[in-house]
């Protein structure tokens, strides 16, 4: 049995059953990222030592009958955007390079209540601004499924470490899709919940009125229990919601008949890989075979909703990051001359190119003379694209459509043209904005391999039809999670390589920390160099 | 119409933003800049009058809860993150003349 295959809520089970001790299964997965760690780059930190004490603390109370769920003993990775106490937490930044939080954030503690092993960080883009994992400080992540391409972003490590096999199962965040693209790119089942299901507290905040902690997945069941294990009302989150229902595993259900599914003509046209569009129409008539009604419709406003984001994203980010000042943790400018050049040279030194950009744009959104022609102008833009759903959702129970326009794009072809980059987010960013969950399940893959996800939006607090139409499709094409061949291929020359001294799972992995890893180029190299500061 | 920002207008967003960029990452930014505000301008196509501005998408209102410490005392702990620490202060460059 490879342990690897199964799925978190598979792996449970077989805890519960004494068939496989949390060891093990923590084991298998590290000595998996181990080896694929240098070809894929998933993680910023992987917590060998710290897995392994976690599991058997978990274990004991899974044997004590404290623990019950359905994840208990399941090890997981968690983006590094999250606060875990003691635990280094980067946001893939310079500037936060050394920052150790004091706290926990919630989803996370959440997370341990059900009995997670907490494998380590994942990788992203600086503090969750890029859609490929690119603009990390700690050089990029690749797609599993051919890693000649970026796995998306800007939950890039979370994916790209799922499909790899690295965890099995992750957290990201979601601000403009950052959870559902590279959950489409990396073939993986991801869910971006309403707003203010999952507590913010000790997400490090981005665009606050747009964040949302979500699940990343290997099947829509994992998902599901996820959410429901990481959802919950929190004082400390002055934006958290009390929902009348977190039973989002209830909503398992193989059956769509009746339920009204809308495409927007808008999602299906111009600017979408055919290919692209070809899975997810294939999609659609699976559904409507089992019984759900589909029809094109027109959703208004669709090609304002990136203008829209970009000023309010980068208004409330530019705000946001002024905290890091390099006054109480992080990043410090090492030669400075009073307060306001040391404040000045740390965080320019201390962001990278695309988070200055957001800062500046954002500034410049809220500064007098244009806080109303820019600022107010989006927000007024937003009520109307909200408007605009709630006309769609009064005839329909799921908008679906695609979560990118494209597959994954090659690795070093997306920075130079922000302006390009930014429209590819075309399908995701406007559920942020209205502030609706958003899920993404696998549907096929392009003639280059790469994975194709089908984007399912529902009105807000709906994630349980998201949940069945999702589980529906997935019952309805047998599909199941399998390993991309690239990282087979990864882990079998990793392993060819390193035969002689390492027999890979029976060596004890205790204590060691990872090795490290030979880059593959110069800028890698120096990106790299920047993990040990 | 094609967004102008001047170089006055770059060093104030520069003081706003904290940020001190070299000559060639201020023209960059510039340019950025202006392309951004070319697209952002399409807002400009909707007719907006008499729309609220949502700034949240549910009706919340200001939250409140009960000023009760609950977090220990993790005064070591946080210093420790302290870029420079005097004692049991952070240290930073002298702010008053």
């Amino acid at each position: 049995m490879d342990l690897l295959n199964l799925t978190a809520i598979e792996l449970g089970k077989r805890i519960k059953a004494k068939e496989v001790a949390v060891a093990d299964a923590v084991r298998a997965v590290l000595t998996q990222a181990k080896a694929v760690e240098p070809e894929i780059n998933s993680y910023v930190t992987l917590d060998e030592a710290g897995a392994l004490a976690q599991a058997e603390e978990i274990q004991k109370k899974i044997d004590s009958g404290e623990l019950t769920g359905p994840l208990a003993g399941v090890p997981a990775a968690v983006k590094d955007n999250l606060c875990i106490e003691g635990q280094l937490t980067t946001c893939s930044s310079k500037i936060l390079s050394n920052y150790i939080p004091t706290f926990t954030a919630e989803a996370v503690k959440n997370l341990q209540r059900a009995g997670a092993v907490i494998l380590g960080k994942t990788n992203m883009d600086e503090f969750a601004m890029g859609s490929t994992t690119e603009t990390s400080y700690y050089g990029p992540t690749k797609n599993p499924h051919n890693l000649m391409h970026v796995p998306g972003g800007s939950s890039g490590g979370s994916c790209a470490g799922l499909a790899a096999q690295e965890c099995f199962y992750a957290l990201g965040s979601d601000t403009g899709g950052s959870i559902r693209q590279p959950s489409s790119f990396c073939g993986v089942v991801g869910l971006k919940p309403t707003y203010g299901t999952v507590s913010r507290y000790g997400l490090v905040a981005y665009g606050s009125s747009l964040d949302q902690i979500g699940p990343v997945a290997k099947d829509v069941a994992d998902c599901a229990a996820i959410l429901e294990a990481i959802a919950s009302h929190d004082e400390k989150d002055s934006t958290s919601v009390q929902r009348e229902d977190y039973d989002f595993t209830s909503a398992l259900a193989d059956d769509v008949k009746g339920m009204k599914i809308g495409i927007p003509r808008d999602y299906m046209r111009e600017g979408l890989d055919p290919e692209v569009a070809d899975a997810i129409w294939d999609a659609a008539k699976v559904l409507e075979q089992r019984g759900a009604v589909i029809e094109e419709f027109d959703l208004s406003l669709v090609k304002y909703a990136i203008p829209a984001y970009y000023v309010i994203a980068s208004a409330e980010a530019s705000s946001n990051l002024e905290r890091f000042d390099g006054v109480k943790y992080g990043y410090r400018t090492p030669d400075y001359e009073g307060l306001h050049n040391m404040y000045k040279k740390t965080r320019s030194e201390g962001f990278g190119a695309e988070v200055k950009r957001r800062i500046m744009l954002g500034s410049f959104v809220l500064s007098s003379g244009y806080y109303d022609a820019y600022y107010l102008k989006a927000l007024r833009v937003k009520a109307l694209i909200k408007q605009a759903f709630d006309k769609a959702f009064e005839r329909y129970d799921v908008i679906l459509g695609p979560a990118a326009p494209t597959t994954a794009p090659e690795l070093g072809k997306s920075l130079s043209d922000p302006m390009k980059m930014y429209l590819g987010d075309i399908y995701t960013i406007s559920v942020n904005l209205a502030g609706l969950p958003g899920m993404v399940v696998p549907v096929g893959k392009d003639s280059k391999g790469l994975p194709v996800g089908m984007q399912m939006i529902g009105n807000s607090f709906q994630e349980k039809t998201l949940i069945r139409a999702a589980y529906t499709y997935e019952c309805a094409t047998e599909k199941q999670y399998e390993a991309p061949a690239d990282v087979t291929a990864a882990v079998e020359r990793a392993a060819g390589n390193t035969a002689a001294e390492n027999p890979s799972c029976r060596q004890p992995l205790g204590g060691t920390s990872m090795p490290e890893v030979e880059p593959q180029d110069g800028e890698n190299r120096n990106q790299k160099t920047g993990r040990e500061a | 119409m094609a967004n102008k920002i001047s170089d006055e207008t770059m060093e104030y967003v520069g003081i706003l933003a904290k940020l001190e960029l070299s000559a060639q990452e201020q023209e960059a930014a510039k340019s950025d800049m202006e392309k951004m505000l070319d697209y952002i301008d399409t807002l400009n196509e909707l007719d907006t009058s008499g729309v609220e501005p949502m700034s949240h998408v549910f009706p919340v209102h200001n939250v409140f809860r009960e000023d009760v410490v609950t977090n220990g005392d993790n005064k070591e702990r946080t210093l420790a993150n302290a870029p420079l620490r005097k004692d049991d202060s952070f240290e930073v460059p002298k702010t008053i003349g």
